[in-house]
């Protein structure tokens, strides 16, 4: 019955841990504006921490790039299992339009392994909720798996 | 046999409470702010979450100072309800409050390490603040055991008003509410990110939760020894205090520790000893 009602309470628990890895700040206030009392993502049980050790949930926007996948991949070993990794924006997905640049690694993919796909320039807030939540979705049906 | 029961009950309804309070304070807050909050089950959530998540620990020490500040709390709470002696109550949750300082010391983390050194700058301002509280029961009763306070045919209230309002302040930093709420705080994103709580993950992180609930029940039982002799008046007395807690939580801003040792030691050790003197003199 208790392995019942933690199963159940990872989807309504979700804590969210945000990662910026050198964006241009346009997704990362669309990220905090989902905490405001607008659309109040603690409502559904979502907060946002600033400890990798806390979090489920790693929302990354921004363009990956050589100086910063080590943190990227630092931050994501040091979260506990199970979790979700949620690339955000058009950077985060593919590398967007830096996807060329010298510096530049690509999307998240391409260091840590990516649950979610959250696109636009930047991404909306409501696509950004529905990006965790369908995040959540996925941890659950990893979890089973693993089992 | 009736204080076992007693004792079953307490262990067994105190953290369900305190997980209540904790997200009725939350609804609270975000009605506060405007905002609809999580549901009011949702500490539950957090916590069985936390139960179901990955073993992570720094070291060895982590594991035995949660268990010990867990044991520490539930052990207080569950004497409380025995009418034990006050006294030893006291130290028992001292015990538990120190274990959490180690714990966070046990790690190398800056984060961690800053935190325990303010975890106990706050230890050293509520401790004496609680230990006069218990000090006035003695006058009054002639004994630290609440039985004798059951004894009283008046509410304490009547007796010792001051020595409330230094129990407030007390209540404040326990429960780690602004303006007190600098070793850690339920917002992740202080400078601190949650001080003493940084190096806990998942189930060690989950006891900690759970035994916070149990010391929330320990110190509020406390208020409600003021009001023995009515029940319904007790429970005014508890949802008018806690409600004053969280509105004090929402306006102020946290501050610093030299301002919170002042303000403790000042004030609310002032106002514990006026009244200590009145009932002296009385």
């Amino acid at each position: 019955m208790f392995g019942s009602f933690i199963k159940k309470s990872r989807a309504k628990s979700p804590w969210i841990m945000h990662f910026d890895c050198g964006s241009c700040n346009g997704c990362d206030i669309e990220v905090l504006a989902c905490l405001t009392p607008l659309y109040d993502v603690e409502r559904f049980g979502i907060i946002n921490v600033g400890n990798p050790k806390h979090a489920d949930v790693l929302l990354v926007t921004g363009t990956v790039n050589h100086r910063n996948k080590k943190v990227l991949k630092n931050i994501y070993d040091q979260m506990p299992e199970p979790k979700a990794v949620i690339a955000i924006g058009a950077c985060g997905n593919t590398g967007g339009v830096f996807r060329e640049a010298y510096n530049v690694v690509g999307g998240v993919d391409k260091v840590i392994p990516v649950d979610v796909y959250v696109p636009g320039c930047p991404a909306k807030p409501e696509a950004i909720i529905d990006g965790v939540v369908m995040g959540l979705a996925k941890f659950a049906q990893k979890v089973e798996e693993a089992e | 046999m009736e204080t076992l029961i007693l004792v079953i009950i307490g262990l067994l309804v105190a953290p369900l409470v305190g997980g209540l309070i904790a997200g009725l304070d939350r609804r609270v807050t975000a009605w506060f702010q405007s905002r609809q909050g999580p549901p009011i089950m949702q500490a539950f959530y957090d916590v069985a979450k936390l139960f179901g998540k990955e073993k992570m620990v720094v070291n060895q020490w982590q594991i035995l100072c949660a268990w010990v500040y867990l044991i520490a709390a539930a052990t207080s709470v569950a004497l409380f309800f025995a009418q034990g002696d006050l006294l030893l109550v006291f130290f028992v949750q001292a015990i538990g409050a120190v274990f959490l300082v180690m714990g966070a010391m046990a790690a190398k983390s800056p984060y961690s390490q800053v935190g325990a050194q303010r975890e106990l700058l706050q230890i050293l301002a509520y401790e004496p603040v609680l230990i006069l509280v218990f000090v006035g029961f003695y006058m009054v009763t002639g004994s630290f055991s609440i039985d004798a306070i059951w004894a009283q045919d008046i509410p304490l209230l009547a007796k010792m008003p001051l020595l409330y309002l230094a129990l407030g302040y007390a209540l404040t930093i326990k429960l780690r509410k602004s303006p007190f709420d600098f070793s850690t705080s339920h917002h992740g994103h202080q400078e601190l990110v949650k001080g003493v709580l940084t190096e806990y993950s998942g189930p060690y992180l989950a006891l900690i939760e759970i035994a916070h609930w149990y010391e929330t029940i320990l110190v509020l039982g406390v208020c409600a020894l003021f009001w023995h002799t009515n029940v319904a008046w007790m429970a005014v007395l508890l949802l008018a205090t806690y409600m004053l807690e969280i509105l004090v939580d929402n306006t102020m801003a946290r501050m610093t520790w030299r301002w919170m040792l002042k303000r403790v030691w000042v004030l609310g050790m002032g106002l514990s000893v006026v009244n200590l003197i009145w009932l002296y003199a009385r």
